[in-house]
């Protein structure tokens, strides 16, 4: 399981750092740390209470099967991390951004795309983040972020991503 | 079709050849098998003077693609021509089309003053020796020639196949470019083949499912200007928006007009589960459908307005069901193997268009209401979304390639299978919508 853990994080990682979500933490690192000190540079992935510490290490994203939007143990292991770390930063709100992969209609990857977002949100709830804390929102297959036409591409596209912003308390 | 006709006539001030049976041997049963072509010629119209030549040929080459374009028609060239038209009123000299094998003979005339084009046309059954029904006349703007070809062709159609007219009408669509993971979309407006590109929106937000009004007079589309899928209703004319429902923590989209053009069906997302709503734009008051925990989607009024057409995964996977448009019970259509989408009714009320996909393959394929008479019409790795032609004739609708320089572009097809071919587009291009014939 700590393997495939593991592949997911790097994955995660991976693309991460290959598209959408760099400016989101790039914008976020100025600020959003404790005062640094020693080796840890605020806002940097090595600051626990930064976005860029979430994104990587904690994991800000879920991957989904085929038509699913159950959450796999690996999926809630993740997601009890994103637990915890949200109850640590009760600064942070987050949107959960749902998708799925390109074989399917718009539509119904519409709605496909909700259903995962809304599992992963009501599994964060479920571990005590408050439900104010967190909305959703569905991209269905607009927003792949590997454009192969491969199992290999739509598994990571398949997917709930946390995205947070600094919200309650600005 | 006929009160459109006869709205349309202005007279032509000659005796026109009394109007010939339509039962007559220059006929094409659309709905048949694989047809012979049949040969035609659109010599240029004679222009009223020497400065109407260049827009006299622009008119026949129109009016030819329009007919070449259904596949139904074939053009003479006019390399093979024995005469021309050089006097729209003299009469036809029918041996010399004969000769040429033109079985059909559009002739026209053409003339311009100020910024007011007049195009009269008459259609000729060669082989018969006489004119098929009146001679017509058209006016309108220069600017808008096209059209006053569409309009020609649509009357030398509909007189030959006896179905309604598609040739003036425009297709509004998601112009699409840049790679799959940055995607940028806008809502446009053409031709239906493709000419007079106008962009709607920018690119600035996604925008997804353009659908026009009963009329052709607003567009419903979806858009994630606010941050979240919100529904927006267009005024084509004057390009202004504004958004229907913006319900706290929801989402919509899917939006069609009912027939009666005031009432919309679409769907609402609330804590995941999709169903179907619809709302009165004046009132804005919005009354739930369906209430089931499954997906609900892609709903489409049939033309009556009496019965709404859509998917749902309530199965286990997604199939095509038919409710009353007030709601209550549902009866599932689809029985085939794999998964049934976005399904419209035809304008003509008696076929729905929908999505399949089977095996990794993705298919547009026709049905009767009932579900009965399934019969897929393309195959590829992703086609997706047909929208009907005015006369129920003809399906459009998207097909993305494969891989990581796929590309999305729209294409046509006939309801027999027959005629697939692409529609020319400036970028990309998805989520094609067909709108009634113009006025």
């Amino acid at each position: 399981m700590s393997i495939l853990k593991k592949t997911l994080m790097i994955g995660a990682m991976v693309a991460i750092s290959a598209c959408t979500n760099a400016g989101r933490f790039g914008d976020d690192a100025y600020g959003s740390g404790s005062a640094g000190s020693g080796a840890i540079v605020p806002g940097s992935a090595n600051d626990p209470t930064s976005t860029a510490y979430f994104n990587q290490t904690v994991g800000d994203r879920v991957l989904f099967l085929v038509d699913q939007s159950n959450l796999s143990p690996e999926a809630q292991l993740v997601l009890d991390g994103q637990a915890k770390w949200l109850m640590t930063n009760a600064d942070y709100v987050a949107v959960i951004e749902g998708h799925a992969d390109e074989q399917g209609t718009r539509e119904y990857n519409l709605a496909l795309g909700a259903r995962r977002a809304n599992a992963a949100r009501e599994y964060l709830i479920s571990r005590g983040v408050a439900p104010n804390r967190l909305k959703t929102i569905s991209y269905g297959k607009e927003r792949p972020i590997e454009i192969c036409s491969e199992e290999a591409c739509y598994a990571k596209n398949r997917r709930a991503v946390t995205v947070l912003s600094a919200g309650l308390t600005g | 079709m006929k009160r459109f006709l006869l709205s349309l006539f202005v007279g032509l001030s000659c005796v026109t050849t009394p109007v010939l049976a339509q039962n007559g041997p220059l006929r094409i049963e659309i709905t048949d098998g694989v047809i012979e072509p049949m040969p035609f010629a659109v010599p240029n119209l004679v222009p009223a003077t020497p400065g109407d030549v260049q827009i006299g040929a622009d008119l026949a080459r129109v009016i030819s693609a329009d007919l070449s374009g259904t596949g139904l028609f074939r053009e003479v060239p006019s390399s093979a021509y024995i005469s021309g038209i050089n006097d729209f009123n003299a009469p036809v000299q029918y041996a010399d089309w004969k000769a040429v094998n033109a079985q059909a003979l559009v002739t026209g005339s053409v003339s311009t003053s100020g910024d007011t084009l007049t195009v009269q046309f008459r259609l000729y059954d060669v082989f018969s020796n006489a004119e098929l029904g009146n001679g017509l006349q058209f006016t309108g703007s220069v600017q808008g020639w096209r059209r006053m070809a569409h309009k020609v062709a649509d009357a030398v159609y509909s007189r030959i196949t006896g179905e309604g007219g598609y040739f003036d009408s425009r297709v509004t669509f998601v112009s699409e470019s840049g790679p799959k993971d940055q995607r940028a979309k806008r809502l446009a407006i053409m031709d239906y083949d493709g000419a007079n590109v106008q962009y709607l929106t920018d690119s600035s937000s996604i925008v997804l499912a353009p659908r026009f009004s009963p009329n052709g007079d607003r567009v419903l589309y979806t858009s994630y200007e606010t941050g979240a899928p919100r529904i927006y209703v267009l005024d084509v004319g004057q390009v202004q928006r504004r958004v229907l429902e913006q319900k706290e923590g929801t989402m919509s989209f899917a939006p069609r007009f009912a027939p009666n053009g005031h009432t919309v069906v679409f769907s609402l997302t609330e804590g995941g589960n999709t169903d179907i709503y619809t709302m009165e734009i004046a009132s804005g008051e919005i009354v739930r459908r369906t209430t089931a925990p499954s997906i609900e989607t892609a709903p489409s009024y049939s033309p009556d307005g009496s019965q709404i057409v859509f998917e749902s995964d309530r199965s286990g996977t997604q199939q095509l069901y038919v409710m009353p448009a007030a709601g209550g019970e549902a009866t599932r259509i689809s029985f085939g193997q794999g998964r049934y989408g976005t399904p419209v009714w035809s304008p003509r009320g008696d076929m729905i268009a929908f999505t399949k996909q089977s095996k990794g393959r993705f298919h547009i394929g026709v049905m009767r209401t009932d579900g009965s008479e399934e019969r897929l019409l393309t195959a590829s790795f992703l086609d997706e979304g047909p929208t009907w032609a005015p006369n129920g004739r003809v399906i459009m609708f998207a097909r993305e390639t494969q891989g990581a320089q796929g590309r999305s572009g729209l294409y046509s097809v006939d309801i027999s299978g027959r005629n697939l071919k692409p529609i020319p587009t400036p970028d990309g291009a998805s989520d094609p919508a067909w709108s009634p014939l113009q006025d």
